[in-house]
């Protein structure tokens, strides 16, 4: 699937091609087999600021000056984004992606049909960063000089600062490509290892400088916003550089990991010795190890591999208390409270993770995607709630509901053969005219399935059994490898819509069971009524999918976009209605969130999330651990 | 389309927009019935709807998480097998059931218009309430909530909206219909279905029919219709909400399985109601008869009478997503599964109740007004003023036409005919009226007895004033339709009067006082006082009858003449209500049950209307004595016992009752009786 030809032939395993393919395998680069498992000391990296270091960053995805290979202003790498081609095509940039370099058809109506866009109506981003817009830094001399004094290498330019003041919530991103600058982060600081960010730590507590720990910069919470009441000087302590592993232990079947790694290459380096985490959130490619513990992140796969908070086994985070961490690694300890879970969703308020030991598992020898059309969405819902009590969910089991499987078919690339295009067209019309399923109303799950060749076969035909009894039908590994890759470009598409007058976002809630489809249902409603109600002037995408299931109930995430033309601030506009989209999900039932974490932007609810006493032991837990707020990014309390 | 006004949302009445009426009758008078009754029906249905069949409906109902979890908790209880109860329950939905068929209602289509062109001039609709309910049909499950002051009622909106194309209703309708064989089957086949008038304790009755409710609700089976009023209001006043069915079918939107419902209050103004001398000689004791076919055959000789027109106003759908905005936390329900049965909360029966009194007060403000409300509220205060000659037909019309003015300004809903003489307007109302009044030589006069019934010759004195009362009950019933246009002024008025001086708080406490002994008997929202006093002041100040100064309210030279029509329309009830307190007072045992209350009272009223203590006939109504006893009761000058020998028994807080009559009539300051009840 992905083009990964260049160097691989020779790699020495096999499964761990095949993996790379599956998920990481977007990338297409040279993979450092000897920078990959280094357990080096960590060694002061040289005093000056902005010099790459030749022993580390090889072979690792995100360098120091993120802005060589990602865009300021919007998501991803520079070279990969839709854009509509001379012809008016929809095309994908770049050749990191199984769709790049790709003519998407049916895009462009898609677009227009669905939101009333237009292609006259194009509005352009700021090129460049305007470094004079960002308010010059305000530092601590005192700390800036005791920290050149380590060789800790840090910046003020304007462009690291203003790279890590933001994540990926719409406002922010927006902002950005009008040139719109707000409170930044005085200094970026690259610690290398543990022991740099204690010194940093310490320095700050010394110096009452504010610090925000910075990892792969894709919150969607307002996580990442310089609280603009800040005084202080602050700092933004990228843990970008902290990117190793540290050890493997086939034995126990741990791995020992610097927090500031990404995804993308925790996986890759897991892989070429055998290995994986399985843990794979959606923003894998760029989010980092400490980032998941931090949000309590979950990954696609949580079903085989369990979440975040099952998958870690020893955390060590530095706060300015000192450091936090656990005397040994038994698997489950009775010992009061577990001190993880004050870290696991701390969101940067207590203290920087900086070392994670975490669980691993053989690379799974087989793995097969798989589809399934159902005549409803209601009719899809019991189906995957039947596979929840039968506990047989495989590996990934999401249900898209019927704007979305539109969606997704918009998405399809210009397919060369004419027997393909034939054999859809087939397709088509055995669902919809023999089957008599209603194009308008028709979900698709989709579905992937892990682990030993014969399993996975009997596997799959468990779920397809009981998918039949749903009026489901089979719709082929091609749909649902679809949908996976979906995932990794969706956030591309948003920047393409904000070209064109359309913004929007995604969020997420986890619900029990029996109001799944009630959630659904009456959230979409909600979004459409609000636009209606704020003057939005044509018909929003209100859209939905279950993409977790649990014993007690689901994760449902919902994607919410309309063309803002005529609108004076769209991005209020924006946020009214998915703040009325938020109270929806409370009012029926829905957490406040399943995986994105609360950040700044959903803070205001956490008193009737987790009740005034609750809130009170978390305040009291950070009084305790950072009294003068040096970790002042003011999330979640 | 549900909109979020739900009532006088601008200040001022005159700013209230209403539509316009479409006679529908027109048209049936041109073509045939026949063909009108077997043309194509294709009603627009719920984007949400998944189509079933009336037996899928019962499988649903028999087979839903709500219902099974009764059934077994009920088998556990009772020690019954769940098999038995289940059979129990069938048997329920069974007698319940609506078997809505088209056939039916063609058969209705067809013999309704007949019937209605021979009893009505016309049926009048709002062509734009039927747009806006056809708009909200389609976007949300539908609860039609039309007044209830006849038999026709529900037939006449099924009959509206079979005529405009619209989704049939469901309607719930009271047991005492099936007795009527045929007709209660064909009532069940053409939408409605019956609850039993009492069920109390009945766990399993409850579950399912509240669950047989909110899954056609739920569903967009049908547009789901009951009368708020829970009954026929006899006195044409509207009754005070009833919250069963409202309270189930808010149960959907806020326990998030819909996204919202809209409520349609939908008022039905008869110029003349069928049922006018039933209700009255009811109101007076006889007891009303037990709805037969036979009964039914009988009073076709009502055919032959005119019954002038019918007004029927579908307001603005009002959306219960928008009534809870803000006052209910949805999330409470978060914690419990959603079948398992809960009371409601104290914080929803309030927002129910609350919504209901909206509700309500939503269907009163579009209840249309003939000219002959105002005649018959003017020609009862002349009687009541001791004029035995009548009033001669051109002061009738001065009076009229001067009141037409106020109530306008008052912002009610009147059909006047301007372009007619006034003269003509008035000798039209009095002829369609003539059994209840009489022009001799000029002047007007309530008949002295109804045109039948009664026999004529050689009645007591008693069978006399009972005779008289049956016409000016009947006369109250249409006076009384004007009664909400001014009850909150007329309360203001009653306050003005009644207290020396003119200090604004006492004003105010005195209202209060008033308008909470009256919340029986009038639909005055429960917590509304402010709001309603500063409504009250704003169209008394309006109408140039108040001037209204930071502590001081006082009455302009101008103003009399309304302050004393305000205080006069409220007095046949200020004075019900005191002679009630007397009554409990003076002549009430020991062992007065609730059920020899009204008896005894009307016994009571009886002697002091022939000495000539008592000046207004209606007092004899039993509605008014309810209410005032439910008032007591409420207030906790009298209190039931329960429970023994002693069930029912009234207690009389003697002292108590004394001062709120003492109050009324306004020889005590309402400070004094506040502190009495403490």
């Amino acid at each position: 699937m992905a083009s990964n030809s260049s160097g691989d032939e020779s790699s020495r395993h096999q499964t761990a091609r095949h993996r790379l393919s599956v998920i990481a395998g977007h990338l297409q680069r040279p993979t450092d087999r000897n920078a990959a498992l280094l357990a080096v000391d960590c060694k002061a990296q040289g005093s000056q600021p902005n010099v790459n270091t030749s022993d580390r960053g090889e072979g690792r995805t995100v360098p120091r000056r993120r802005q060589e290979i990602m865009k300021w202003n919007g998501w991803g790498y520079s070279d990969s984004r839709f854009l509509f081609n001379k012809k008016g095509q929809a095309e994908f940039t770049g050749n990191r992606y199984r769709l790049s370099g790709m003519i998407i058809p049916g895009l462009k109506d898609w677009m227009e049909g669905t939101f009333g866009a237009n292609l006259q109506h194009k509005t352009q981003a700021t090129p460049v960063l305007n470094t004079s817009a960002v308010q010059p830094p305000t530092l601590n001399e005192a700390f800036v000089e005791e920290l050149k004094s380590t060789g800790i290498p840090f910046s003020h330019e304007a462009e690291d600062r203003v790279f890590r003041a933001h994540g990926h919530c719409l406002h922010e991103i927006f902002a950005l490509r009008e040139g719109k600058i707000g409170r930044v982060p005085d200094m970026v600081v690259w610690p290398n290892c543990h022991n740099d960010v204690v010194k940093i730590v310490e320095l700050a507590c010394k110096h009452n400088v504010c610090l925000i720990p910075y990892g792969g910069g894709t919150s969607v919470s307002s996580a990442l916003e310089c609280p603009p009441e800040e005084t202080r000087s602050i700092v933004s302590l990228d843990t970008s550089q902290m990117n190793r592993i540290l050890w493997i232990d086939e034995k126990n079947l741990t791995a020992h990991v610097e927090s500031g790694i990404v995804g993308q290459d925790l996986e890759r380096l897991l892989n070429e010795s055998g290995y994986c985490t399985g843990h794979e959130p959606d923003s894998m490619e760029f989010s980092s190890l400490g980032g998941w513990v931090a949000t309590r992140a979950s990954g696609m796969k949580k079903n085989i591999y369990g979440n975040i908070e099952d998958l870690v086994i020893h955390i060590k985070m530095v706060t300015p208390r000192g450091v936090i961490e656990k005397s040994c690694q038994g698997p489950r300890m009775s010992t009061g409270p577990d001190i993880h879970h004050f870290i696991l969703g701390s969101e940067g308020t207590l203290g920087v993770v900086t070392e994670v030991t975490i669980k691993i598992r053989p690379m799974p020898e087989y793995q097969k995607y798989g589809s399934v059309v159902f005549p409803n969405f209601e009719q899809g819902v019991a189906c995957l709630r039947e596979v929840a009590r039968q506990r047989c969910a495989p590996a990934s089991i999401r249900l898209m509901d019927n704007e979305q499987f539109k969606f997704g078919h918009a998405l399809k690339p210009q397919v060369s053969s004419i027997f393909t295009s034939f054999l859809d067209g087939l397709k088509k019309f055995y669902i919809t005219k023999f089957k008599g399923f209603d194009p308008n109303r028709l979900c698709v799950a989709t579905l992937l399935f892990e682990g030993p060749r014969e399993k996975v076969l009997q596997h799959e035909k468990q779920v397809y059994d009981i998918a039949a009894k749903f009026g489901g039908l089979a719709a082929g590994e091609d749909n649902g490898q679809r949908g996976y890759m979906l995932t990794f470009v969706i956030a591309y598409l948003r920047d393409l819509g904000m070209d064109y007058y359309v913004i929007g976002e995604s969020f997420e809630t986890s619900v029990p069971w029996d109001r799944v489809l009630d959630i659904c249902r009456n959230v979409k409603a909600r979004i459409i009524r609000e636009c209606k109600d704020k003057g939005v002037q044509f018909p929003p995408l209100s859209t939905c999918r279950v993409t977790q299931t649990y014993d007690a109930g689901a994760c449902v995430y919902f994607y919410f976009a309309f063309n803002y033309r005529g609108l004076s601030d769209p991005v209020h506009v924006y946020e009214q209605v998915e703040h009325a989209a938020r109270e929806e999900i409370l009012a029926n039932g829905g957490s406040l969130s399943h995986h994105h974490g609360v950040g700044k932007l959903r803070k205001e609810w956490m008193r009737e999330t987790v009740s005034n006493v609750g809130v009170g032991m978390l305040k009291s837990v950070k009084d305790y651990v950072d009294p003068n707020n040096i970790f002042g990014n003011r999330n979640l309390l | 389309m549900a909109s979020k006004a739900v009532y006088s949302q601008h200040r001022d009445p005159l700013l209230k927009k209403r539509d316009d009426f479409e006679d529908i009758l027109e048209e049936r008078r041109k073509t045939s019935d026949l063909r009108y009754a077997l043309r194509c029906y294709t009603p627009a249905l719920y984007k949400g709807l998944t189509p079933c069949t009336v037996s899928d409906l019962k499988t649903m109902v028999l087979q839903s998480d709500q219902l099974l979890y009764v059934i077994n908790q009920v088998s556990k209880e009772t020690g019954t097998a769940t098999d038995e109860i289940q059979l129990e329950a069938e048997a329920i939905l069974e007698e319940m059931a609506h078997r809505l068929q088209l056939t039916t209602v063609r058969f209705f289509a067809f013999t309704l218009s007949k019937i209605f062109k021979t009893l009505f001039r016309s049926i009048c609709v709002n062509e734009e309430g039927i747009q806006r309910l056809q708009q909200a049909i389609q976007e949300h499950p539908v609860v039609l909530l039309p007044s209830h002051r006849s038999y026709m009622d529900f037939l006449l909106v099924s009959y509206i909206l079979y005529t405009y194309d619209l989704a049939l209703p469901v309607i719930a309708a009271g047991m005492d219909f099936m007795g009527m064989k045929i007709v209660g089957e064909m009532l069940r086949m053409s939408g409605a279905f019956f609850i039993r008038r009492s069920f109390g304790g009945d766990k399993l009755y409850w579950a399912v029919f509240s669950e047989y409710v909110k899954t056609m609700l739920k569903n967009g089976f049908a547009p789901v219709e009951f009368f708020l009023e829970g009954t026929r209001s006899r006195t044409a006043k509207s009754l005070t909400p009833k919250l069963g069915l409202l309270n189930i079918v808010m149960d959907p939107f806020l326990k998030g399985q819909v996204f919202d419902v809209s409520l349609v209050p939908v008022s039905i103004s008869y110029e003349r109601i069928l049922e006018e001398a039933l209700y009255a000689r009811e109101l007076l004791g006889v007891p009303k008869p037990k709805e037969s076919t036979s009964g039914l055959f009988k009073a076709r000789k009502i055919l032959s009478e005119n019954y002038g027109s019918i007004h029927v106003y579908f307001g603005q759908p009002v959306s219960a997503r928008s009534l809870a905005e803000g006052r209910v936390d949805r999330s409470q329900f978060n914690l419990t599964p959603r079948h398992i049965p809960s009371k409601p909360s104290e914080g929803i029966q309030d927002f129910v109740n609350d919504s209901a009194f909206r509700l309500v007060r939503s269907q009163e403000e579009n209840m249309v007004l003939k000219p002959w409300v105002l005649l018959a509220a003017l020609l009862l205060q002349n009687q009541a003023a001791g004029n035995k000659l009548g009033v001669l037909v051109e002061d009738l019309t001065e009076q009229a036409v001067w009141l037409r003015d106020l109530s306008r300004q008052f912002g009610a809903f009147l059909h006047w005919p301007d372009h007619v003489p006034p003269s003509r307007v008035v000798s039209s109302s009095l002829s369609l009226h003539r059994s209840l009044v009489r022009v001799s030589e000029g002047r007007v006069q309530l008949n002295s007895e109804s045109g039948s019934g009664f026999p004529p010759a050689a009645m007591t004195p008693e069978e006399e004033l009972l005779s008289k009362a049956v016409v000016v009950l009947s006369c109250a019933s249409y006076r009384n339709q004007v009664l909400h246009v001014f009850i909150r002024a007329a309360l203001l008025a009653c306050a003005v009067h009644s207290v020396t001086g003119s200090r604004k708080q006492e004003i105010f406490n005195t209202f209060s006082f008033l308008r909470n002994m009256f919340s029986n008997e009038f639909i005055l929202r429960p917590g509304a006082e402010v709001q309603d006093f500063e409504e009250a002041c704003y169209l008394l100040v309006k109408s140039a009858v108040l001037q209204i100064h930071q502590q001081e309210v006082l009455v302009t030279d101008s103003g009399h003449r309304t302050l004393a029509f305000l205080t006069s329309i409220l007095d046949p009830f200020v004075q019900g209500y005191q002679m009630v307190c007397r009554f409990l007072c003076e002549e009430a045992t020991e062992t007065l049950t609730e059920n020899q209350f009204v008896p005894a009272v009307r016994k009571f009223f009886i002697k002091h209307l022939l000495t000539g203590g008592l000046k207004y006939v209606e007092v004899l109504s039993s509605d008014l004595q309810k209410n005032a006893l439910a008032a007591l009761l409420r207030l906790g000058a009298v209190q039931k016992l329960r429970g023994g020998a002693d069930q029912g028994t009234l207690k009389v807080n003697t002292v108590m009752v004394n001062s709120l009559e003492d109050t009324l009539g306004g020889k005590l300051p309402t400070q004094k009786t506040l502190a009495a009840r403490l």
